[in-house]
């Protein structure tokens, strides 16, 4: 009995400490990435052909969940306004709740699933078929080369997709309200205009999306790169990239939301 | 340098990266309306603001005039202190009144301005002097159950002079 307990604490010791050394390992990993920034921010070629595969290949998937998400967030929001009488305000429902929250939160959610399981993945399989060490057999720092290009690539990839979202999805939501459900034009977009501040609201919206493009962009990276060699190491770092992705995107959320909304 | 198609690809990303934030910019945010320009600020004191926010519009016959800039506590007439900044186009008489009004029934609030007929313009950092409070609810709501408490005591003794009165 004593036995057992004693092997699940040491369980749970070993693996948090595991936890906290690969927390410092990120953390150093990150330091890195910033000293050896300048190096790829010379060679902007790099950086141009990492943001056309992280975010112009995610454009497709971004665009068309946030139009469907603004026409969901219109066609909920009047059904509810309207036994309040005040369908005319579902253009600030729509727009508030899309800069405020859905634009980046949804996009990082995204941003996670389709660029930054690619570059862990991409990563991951550089590791393990040694092309990493090669680079560094040549004297080329493959942080410099492979991890900073592709970090500042979704740092400047992630807000750009998120102000996309937000507009499109007000678009989605502009379709459904106006068009289909008869609300009317002019209202739809005054009563916005009157309710979404452009430094509360738009900034805020930014300043969210810049943090998630870095969280993100980071974890996959670090997995990728921590990887074990293996098909079953880069198969696991994966997922853990989607896993601590979104746990991260969503805590961080509250966080900065928190601070937001204190004066 | 060479040119290649992934560069035309990130360029027309980040050229509807920019137009996005324009148009939420323009189209859906309120810097188009909140740029007044050139501004004169004045100040009004009111025992009660009720929901008054700063960034309020500030209207006068119904057309937004203004904005409140900021709501002060003064310690030592325990009132509010209300700044508001109006546009220089627009100017008004020093004995202006400023009310605090509610848009629609549960809508926001704002201060309303009604001209008055003096020849002396309000300047900047001036104050106004003339203001009404407003309106709070649970007031109205326990002075109409007092007036009509004290009306129906008054019509059993027979006096009926209070009845008008608030």
């Amino acid at each position: 009995m004593l036995k057992r307990l004693t092997k699940l604490l040491q369980g749970i010791g070993s693996r948090m400490l595991e936890r906290i050394w690969r927390l410092g390992a990120a953390a150093r990993f990150f330091f890195y990435t910033m000293v050896y920034s300048g190096e790829s921010l010379r060679r902007p070629q790099l950086v141009v052909r990492e943001v056309y595969f992280t975010g112009v290949m995610s454009l497709i998937i971004i665009l068309v969940s946030a139009f469907f998400v603004g026409m969901v967030l219109a066609l909920q929001g009047y059904n509810t306004l309207q036994k309040y009488g005040s369908s005319d305000a579902i253009g600030v429902l729509v727009a508030l709740s899309l800069v405020r929250e859905l634009g980046p939160v949804v996009t990082a959610l995204l941003f996670a699933g389709r660029a930054g399981t690619a570059i862990t993945a991409e990563i991951g399989l550089m590791k393990a078929t040694e092309q990493l060490s090669a680079m560094e057999m040549m004297a080329v720092s493959p942080i410099a080369r492979v991890v900073a290009p592709r970090f500042w690539a979704g740092v400047i990839s992630m807000p750009i997709l998120a102000t996309l979202f937000s507009m499109t999805g007000i678009l989605g939501g502009y379709m459904v309200a106006v068009p289909l459900i008869g609300v009317d034009d002019g209202a739809f977009w005054s009563q916005m205009q009157a309710n979404v501040d452009f430094k509360e609201d738009i900034v805020n919206g930014f300043i969210k999306s810049c943090v998630f493009g870095v969280a993100c962009t980071l974890i996959a990276l670090f997995e990728g790169y921590d990887a074990p060699p293996t098909a079953e190491g880069v198969s696991r770092a994966t997922t853990r990239t989607v896993v601590i992705s979104s746990l991260a995107v969503l805590g961080l959320d509250f966080v900065l939301t928190s601070f937001m909304l204190s004066p | 340098m060479e040119r290649t198609t992934i560069d035309l690809w990130v360029g027309i990303f980040a050229a509807a990266g920019l137009a996005a934030m324009m148009g939420l910019a323009m189209k859906v945010g309120n810097l188009t309306t909140s740029g007044i320009g050139e501004t004169y600020a004045v100040t009004a004191a009111f025992e009660n603001i009720g929901g008054l926010k700063a960034r309020a519009p500030v209207k006068s016959a119904g057309v937004v005039v203004g904005r409140v800039d900021g709501i002060q506590f003064d310690t030592k007439t325990y009132e509010a202190i209300v700044t508001i900044k109006i546009d220089k186009r627009y100017e008004f008489p020093k004995d202006t009144f400023a009310s605090i009004y509610t848009s629609g029934l549960l809508g926001e609030q704002y201060v309303g301005l009604d001209a008055g007929g003096d020849s002396v313009p309000l300047k900047n950092n001036d104050k106004i002097a003339h203001t009404q409070d407003a309106v709070v609810l649970e007031k109205m709501i326990s002075q109409f159950l007092y007036n009509k408490a004290s009306e129906t005591g008054d019509t059993k003794s027979g006096d009926k002079k209070q009845v008008g009165e608030k």
